[in-house]
């Protein structure tokens, strides 16, 4: 296994000489040589402090390690937050929590499968059939009939030569930016995109050149850079490949890429596009196709998209599709599909079955567009918060009209109106983040998804909720300062977060 | 050979697998890691030591010297045939029937020609012994669905005909990999309760009352404070390492390490070095010289030092020496992070895993990782620890905030197995499991290296490899056990080292006696057909005969 990263080196090794003018390489081995020459001579060996063994027992005796771990309270915000919104029984449209019954505006059910009987009726049939793990990776007796059945499938829906499974939504594109995007290529990456996408190229250790969120001229700035130091070096342009990488819809701000210009940008400066789908895949287009279907682009412009079964699907892992001898190769070098057992079929199934669901019922696509753009209006109303995101975008970020200006504190006054909500009957989330380790910091908010099943009656309920409770809310951090228990209390907390730290 | 199966015996007595009073309820020891044993002592730590290394038994042997050079005459044959290949097709002398990258003007091509040279000429001759298409639970038996190639390997076609055969090679270990049975019909009923589907990470209303279960029964089998789990066993290694080492620490990491963590250690942006896979004297090294020298350049000292290995590693079948890298641990203050993705159930009397093997606290390994996709028959990973280092996991890492949490059939299938293993369903049926598999272990191995095989590994481990070298021996192999009914996993160049190839056996509680000398009888006709006894070692004198059978 241990041999994987090598042919990494190896390869990256190979790519450098390849690249490097015959000059260098004459110069290279010059200086080999001499090194050697000295090294071999002696003449001036540098001193080398050479320990004692006592020395060296002192030095280990007085080593203090960091601890493993900082200590991290139990009653640490998070860590309470998720213990007290502990779902009883299923995630579906409605959560009980703490034995309430609540709407559910948190999670990425988009297309209401979580709980769908006929979804469950294909899972446990398949559970009868080959039981609930595979018992090895896709190469060794871990590739059921279903994975197959499933990567057709989902291949032929969205108009592509071939698909390729994972078992987990993180691991696909993750996977997929370093099977292709190795060191020295060019990456251009939009600021927004998730964390998945970023730890991709972390691994793939390419250049990554950010261009700021949707903005086209700047992408088309960089590229113009690009191109003129290629000229200069133009040995080296041949052998660099460049990527756009962009989400279809924004996780992070709810918003829709701008798909045909990128397309345009691709093909003027030579550029491939690998786009990331979670969101949009059986949300956007007219049959759920993701951000190519919603911009009526063919697939064939796109170079690689790559989509998760964990969101309108709500099964467990994700997929790569498009041209078959692009796809094909991560089946040798996607880490995360060869080194990990594969997606338990009972799974796959379900995906199937949601699959046919999303063919036979266009409705729900038509539905969730109208509850998005339903919300939207209504939350546009709310006049202590800022909508962000598309109309027709199940996912609504939430934010404060008038942030306090520190993040720490606008936190904490969103998660008193997710309490405050759900004791009024609607489940909501804060999104989180690991603020040091993302690329940009994420302001504070609270992200809405909605579900294409929500009546009416159910909207206008929620929208009121949710205003109540930001009224509620702010009024209590404005008004009563003169018994500060909120204010004083998020202080506190958040220095205790600090020290803990 | 008397002598030595008394040893035998009486070491089966200390691991607890024949202690009567361990039926069901574990006595000797380290039942939650309440009860210390005498490795905390610093005599009890060398007793220990002494102890554990007498039964410690671990077969490499080395390559024959002819069958070196044959195997390398082999590739180089199998390389110039490629180029010859390589050079028609450009020539257009021959078709080109693979998928290649069409020519896109202007475009950097994606692959290189020379990278793809090992994929067209050399694996794909053999790549039907791989991905296999399954048509059943890949249970003790499996269907799998018959193919052929027009075209020698570049493509495939289902002949729609299945082949029962006996499972040699899904890393099925206790054999929980069954589509009824208990285990089966509580995920019945939670698939009707739940659904699949969570839809959202687990700081963002993901967790659920069953992923509260499912870890607190984690911790409870392990015997550690507290636990977490996560829905895929590679995302618990990339996704978790960044979040305990970072920039200014040191990860000293067994060179044979799982590829999961790997990335994940280079995801942590710590120093990577690699120590001689299960070499103590090596990892001594370079752990005193870490410490003495501190940070390159700065020689600032190490942040923290993360000792990263395997319980048991996969491709070779072997036991990490825990004992000794405890010791070390302890010695040179750094952390151990130990993934038993291959001996959680599998390893040790209670089958908790190597500590359990060894008969550790779990209090001493830092940072338990492991996998259910094998013994559990399940898929996802976990990790076990103090309670500090589980809430800061909760807290800080990627797969608790970014990814989805597990899905509920998926937990529940854990739940059940690992009940069962801990006898908390009122029955011996966990235990049975655990003894036959040692057993199958040991009778396997045994018979394996009488017959003049070389086998590589742990008398003890269930993973048995055996050693096939030359290129064109492996897929011979791979199709006539399957041709004879046994499907075996081989592996090749580049998961193992150039001439090592080899096929793999992964046993199985669901084994029975008369399945394995059925797998023995084919093995050896295979083996006398493509001429494998390599060994030229006495075979080893262990026996299964310590290990008493429930039925
Ligand atoms: C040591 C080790 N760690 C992690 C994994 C990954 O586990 P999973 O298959 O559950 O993703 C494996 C699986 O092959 C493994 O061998
Ligand atoms: C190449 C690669 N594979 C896989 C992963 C993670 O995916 P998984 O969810 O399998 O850990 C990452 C990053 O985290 C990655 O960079």
């Amino acid at each position: 296994m241990a041999v994987i990263p090598a042919t990494w080196d190896m390869y990256d090794l190979i790519q450098g000489v390849l690249q490097a003018p015959w000059y260098h390489m004459v110069f290279e081995v010059a200086l080999v040589l001499l090194i050697m020459k000295i090294y071999y001579s002696q003449s001036f060996s540098p001193e080398k402090t050479v320990l004692t063994e006592k020395e060296k027992e002192t030095l280990i005796e007085e080593w203090v390690p960091e601890p493993l771990a900082p200590d991290v309270p139990d009653d640490h915000p998070i860590l309470t937050a998720m213990e007290k919104y502990c779902i009883e029984g299923q995630n579906g449209k409605y959560v009980k929590v703490n034995g309430k019954s609540c709407i559910n505006l948190a999670t990425f059910n988009f297309l209401s499968m979580v709980g769908k009987k006929e979804i469950e009726d294909v899972a446990l049939k398949a559970l009868k059939v080959y039981g609930v793990g595979s018992c090895g990776p896709r190469g060794f007796y871990g590739t059921m009939d279903v994975h197959i059945q499933l990567e057709e499938d989902l291949a032929k829906f969205m108009d592509c030569e071939e698909a390729i499974l994972y078992s987990y939504g993180f691991a696909t594109i993750a996977s997929a930016i370093p099977a292709y995007s190795k060191r020295g290529d060019i990456v251009y990456v939009d600021e927004n995109v998730g964390f998945a996408v970023q730890k991709g190229l972390t691994a793939s250790r390419s250049h990554i050149r950010w261009f700021r969120h949707n903005d086209m001229e700047h992408l088309e700035s960089l590229l113009i850079e690009q191109s003129k130091l290629d000229k200069k070096n133009p040995k080296k342009a041949k052998v660099t490949r460049r990527f756009i990488v962009a989400e279809g819809l924004y996780l992070n701000s709810g918003d829709i890429c701008p798909l045909p210009k990128l397309v345009e940008l691709k093909w003027k400066y030579k550029v491939r596009i690998f786009l990331e789908e979670t969101m949009s895949f059986g949300v956007l287009g007219a049959t759920g196709k993701g951000v190519t279907e919603h911009f009526e682009i063919s697939p064939d412009h796109i170079d690689l998209i790559s989509c998760s079964l964990e969101t309108a699907f709500g099964s467990t892992g994700g997929f790569c599709c498009g041209k078959k001898f692009i796809i094909d190769h991560q089946r040798l070098s996607g880490l995360g599909y060869c080194f990990s057992a594969s997606q338990p079929p009972m799974l796959a199934s379900a995906a199937i079955q949601a699959l046919k669901m999303l063919q036979e019922k266009p409705y729900l696509l038509v539905d969730l567009r109208e509850n998005s753009e339903k919300f939207h209006v209504k939350l546009k109303n709310i006049s202590e918060v800022d909508v962000i995101g598309d109309p027709i975008s199940p996912i609504k970020h939430l934010v404060l009209a008038e942030p306090a200006g520190d993040p720490g504190l606008d936190m904490r006054t969103l998660e008193m109106v997710v309490d405050m909500a759900m004791n009024e009957s609607v489940a909501l989330t804060v999104s989180r983040y690991l603020e040091p380790e993302e690329h940009l910091p994420k302001g504070p908010s609270i992200r809405l998804s909605v579900n294409c099943e929500l009546t009416q009656d159910e909207i206008d309920r929620s929208v009121e909720v949710i205003q109540r409770s930001f009224q509620t809310v702010l009024e209590k951090l404005t008004t009563r300062s003169s018994d500060v228990s909120p204010l004083e209390s998020v202080q506190q907390e958040k220095k205790s977060e600090v020290a803990s730290r | 050979m008397a002598a030595g199966r008394g040893n035998t015996t009486q070491e089966y007595l200390k691991n607890g697998l024949m202690d009567p009073a361990c039926e069901i309820k574990p006595k000797n020891g380290h039942i939650n890691g309440k009860n210390k044993n005498g490795l905390n002592g610093k005599n009890g730590a060398h007793e220990q030591q002494s102890e554990w290394q007498d039964d410690f038994h671990e077969s490499f042997e080395e390559t024959p010297l002819l069958v070196a050079i044959l195997t390398y005459l082999g590739y180089a044959l199998l390389v110039v045939i490629g180029q010859i290949r390589d050079l028609m097709r450009a020539y257009g002398i021959e078709k080109d029937k693979s998928c290649t990258e069409p020519k896109l003007e202007g475009f950097v091509p994606l692959f290189l020609s020379w990278e793809s040279f090992y994929t067209r000429n050399l694996y794909r001759r053999v790549r039907d012994c791989w991905n296999r298409p399954v048509a059943s639970c890949a249970g003790v038996r499996l269907d799998v669905m018959e193919r052929t190639s027009p075209d020698f390997g570049w493509n495939f076609q289902l002949t729609g005909k299945k082949l029962d055969v006996m499972n040699f090679g899904s890393y099925n270990y206790l054999g929980f990999a069954e589509s009824s049975g208990p285990c089966a019909s509580a995920v019945h009923d939670v698939v009707q309760k739940y659904g699949v589907g969570v839809c959202a990470s687990r700081q963002e209303m993901g967790y659920m009352d069953i992923h509260k279960e499912l870890d607190d029964l984690v911790a409870e089998y392990l015997g550690v404070e507290a636990a977490m789990t996560v829905p895929m066993g590679f995302a618990t290694n990339s996704l978790n390492m960044p979040a305990l080492v970072s920039k200014g620490s040191l990860i000293l990491s067994d060179e044979l390490n799982h590829a999961s963590l790997i990335l994940g250690s280079r995801l942590t942006g710590a120093v990577i070095r690699t120590f001689k896979h299960n070499d103590m004297a090596d990892l001594e090294k370079k752990l005193r010289e870490a410490v003495c020298e501190g940070q390159p350049r700065t020689h600032r000292p190490w942040k923290k030092i993360l000792i990263v290995v395997e319980g048991v590693y996969s491709m070779e079948g072997s036991i990490v020496r825990l004992p000794e890298v405890v010791r070390l641990k302890k010695k040179y203050k750094a952390y151990i992070y130990l993934d038993e993705a291959h001996s959680v159930g599998a390893m040790g009397p209670h089958g908790r895993g190597v500590v359990d093997y060894f008969g550790l606290d779990p209090s001493s390994i830092d940072i338990l990782m492991g996998t259910f996709t094998k013994s559990f028959g399940s898929a996802g990973g976990y990790i076990g620890g103090s309670k500090r280092l589980i809430n800061h996991l909760k807290v800080h890492a990627h797969s608790f905030i970014y990814s989805s949490a597990m899905s509920p059939p998926v937990a529940q299938q854990v739940i059940s197995s690992m009940r069962i293993i801990m006898g908390k369903d009122g029955t011996q049926e966990g235990m049975r499991r655990i003894r036959q598999l040692a057993w199958n272990t040991r009778y396997f191995r045994k018979r394996l290296h009488d017959r003049g095989y070389i086998i590589y590994g742990n008398k003890d481990s269930p993973v048995v490899p055996l050693l096939l070298y030359m290129p064109s021996k492996v897929a011979m192999f791979s199709r006539e056990t399957l041709r004879r009914g046994m499907a075996t996993v081989v592996v090749g160049f580049p998961a193992t080292p150039l001439i090592e190839t080899r096929a793999r056996f992964c046993l199985s509680a669901s084994h029975t006696k008369e399945m394995l000398d059925k797998a023995l009888k084919i093995i050896d006709d295979v083996g006398d057909m493509l001429r494998l006894r390599y060994s030229s070692l006495p075979p080893p004198d262990f026996s299964e005969k310590g290990i008493q059978l429930i039925e």
